[in-house]
């Protein structure tokens, strides 16, 4: 539940796309506070944020534009270094664009495309649980165990450069599962749909945003 | 590697589960609320529940039922029965659902699969294509819960859903449903080899075996098992258990049940009076992450 007497621990943004119900429902289970509010001066005062997202980019980037918050958010997040966790289309926005449904422009916090999967030995979209190639533990991973599977569910992929990409699964080729550029962090899979090991990952995220 | 997903299914009537036989016959389970608590509790990869009257009644799943299964699952939730338009679908993501399914509508407007697809995502639009046997080796597809034949072939209704933006297809044997003589894993295959999104195989799971089958002769990339998850403690872990050496399974609860064996009808053997005298029975506190 939100407190109103203490500042939120987190501020889920609700853009209208996806549900931010089973994100609270999580942080909930694991006891932070947290309001949840597409409004400007909420996003001002907030101390992190998680970009939830289930849906297309192209929609997903036209109701960030239509609430008009791309630009507190880069104030925000961008240039005053206030953590951010993107998860599954909440990640693919923080590219610089996106080929679903035609090019779109996304929010640019971390290099990189959204591109689609390659359907040459898989099936698109890629759903289920995968495992994966961690490459930068901390902060995420830290307290995942090894061979931990999450729940993916995506036809398009953030395609970037190897220093960004905290963690891949194999899906045909390797796919991005987690990014992270400084106080900017996204994951392709759901966090709060992955059982006990994404309640782990969503911790860390949360203790993290502490220090 | 992706695993193969255990998906457990519940058809709701009235508000309660029901075991369906045969899509005829309805017998009642109980609260969908604490079904899904012990899903979530026992490994199922994925839950999905379907309101088999919403259909007729023009309505959805009662959306503060949703909410409530919402709560308890911390797998992906999919929703299905009497989804019409992009506004239902709306109103069900954000009652909780993770992904809807849609049967009837998918078959007489197709064009909603499209739509829903734009606006969505294709990986939220599942098809879910009831199927009976209808002559040798023809197969039929049908709507409203077996009722309504289509005249159309599974596999055609299956390849324009997928080329219209559908993320999934459920294929279900309606012959087979609730008889526990395993998947049809002809009908499952031709489905399979017709598109290239994942196919969730459902109807007739009676054994861990037949998952197997559907796995290995259906080319099915999931199960979606009703009935014979109901009625044992652990259900869902134990059909993990006896699936795990052949293929990649997400096994992760407290209760392995490793080194278990299985009599003829899938259930747990017993072990030796050796294994069982020196058993210890430990208290596992809640888990703390």
């Amino acid at each position: 539940m939100s407190d109103t007497t203490r500042k939120p621990d987190v501020l889920v943004i609700d853009y209208g796309v996806g549900n931010h119900r089973s994100v609270t429902n999580a942080l909930e289970r694991l006891g932070y506070s947290y309001a949840v509010s597409h409004k400007k001066e909420d996003i001002q005062k907030a101390r992190a944020y998680i970009l939830p997202g289930v849906g297309a980019f192209e929609e997903a980037m036209l109701n960030l534009k239509k609430r008009d918050i791309i630009e507190v958010l880069r104030r925000e997040v961008v240039e005053k270094k206030k953590p951010l966790l993107g998860i599954c289309l909440g990640m693919q926005v923080l590219a610089e664009d996106s080929i679903e449904g035609g090019l779109h422009q996304g929010l640019g916090f971390i290099p990189g495309h959204v591109v689609r999967i390659p359907a040459a030995s898989v099936r698109v979209p890629h759903v289920g649980w995968n495992e994966l190639m961690v490459y930068r533990s901390e902060p995420l991973f830290a307290s995942v165990p090894k061979g931990a599977r999450f729940y993916f569910d995506h036809s398009f992929y953030f395609q970037t450069e190897k220093e960004y990409i905290a963690a891949a699964c194999s899906y045909g080729e390797e796919i991005t599962a987690a990014v992270q550029k400084d106080n900017i962090y996204g994951v392709q899979f759901h966090p709060e749909k992955s059982q006990t090991s994404g309640l782990r990952l969503l911790r860390a995220f949360m203790e993290h945003t502490k220090n | 590697m992706l695993s193969k997903r255990i998906i457990a299914s519940l058809i709701v009537k009235d508000g309660i589960v029901v075991q369906s036989v045969g899509f005829k016959k309805y017998l009642p389970i109980g609260s969908p609320e604490i079904a899904v608590e012990f899903l979530n509790q026992w490994g199922a990869d994925e839950i999905v529940v379907v309101d088999i009257e919403a259909s007729r009644e023009n309505r959805t799943l009662d959306l503060g039922l949703l909410a409530r299964l919402a709560d308890k699952s911390m797998v992906p939730l999919t929703v299905g029965g009497g989804i019409n338009s992009v506004e239902t679908i709306r109103q069900l993501i954000r009652m909780g659902a993770d992904k809807v399914v849609i049967n009837r509508a998918a078959i007489e407007h197709p064009e909603l699969i499209h739509e829903a697809a734009r606006i969505f995502g294709n990986q939220c639009v599942v098809v879910s294509i009831d199927a009976k046997e209808v002559g040798e080796g023809r197969y039929e597809a049908f709507t409203d819960s077996g009722r309504t034949g289509t005249g159309k072939d599974p596999v055609e209704v299956a390849r324009s859903c997928a080329a219209q933006g559908a993320g999934e297809i459920f294929i279900r044997s309606i012959d087979r449903d609730g008889s526990k003589k395993g998947f049809d894993t002809e009908l499952i295959r031709r489905v399979s080899e017709a598109v290239d999104i994942p196919v969730v195989a459902a109807g007739g799971c009676g054994h861990p075996q037949h998952i197997a089958d559907a796995f290995q002769n259906g080319h099915a990339d999931a199960v979606a098992v009703g009935n014979s998850f109901h009625f044992t403690e652990h259900s869902v872990t134990i059909a993990k258990a006896f699936l795990k050496s052949d293929f990649p399974i997400r096994l992760d609860t407290y209760a392995t049940y490793a080194h278990t064996t299985f009599d003829d009808a899938g259930r747990l053997a017993k072990q030796d009076d050796a294994v069982l005298e020196k058993l210890r029975f430990e208290y596992h506190p809640k888990e703390v992450i």
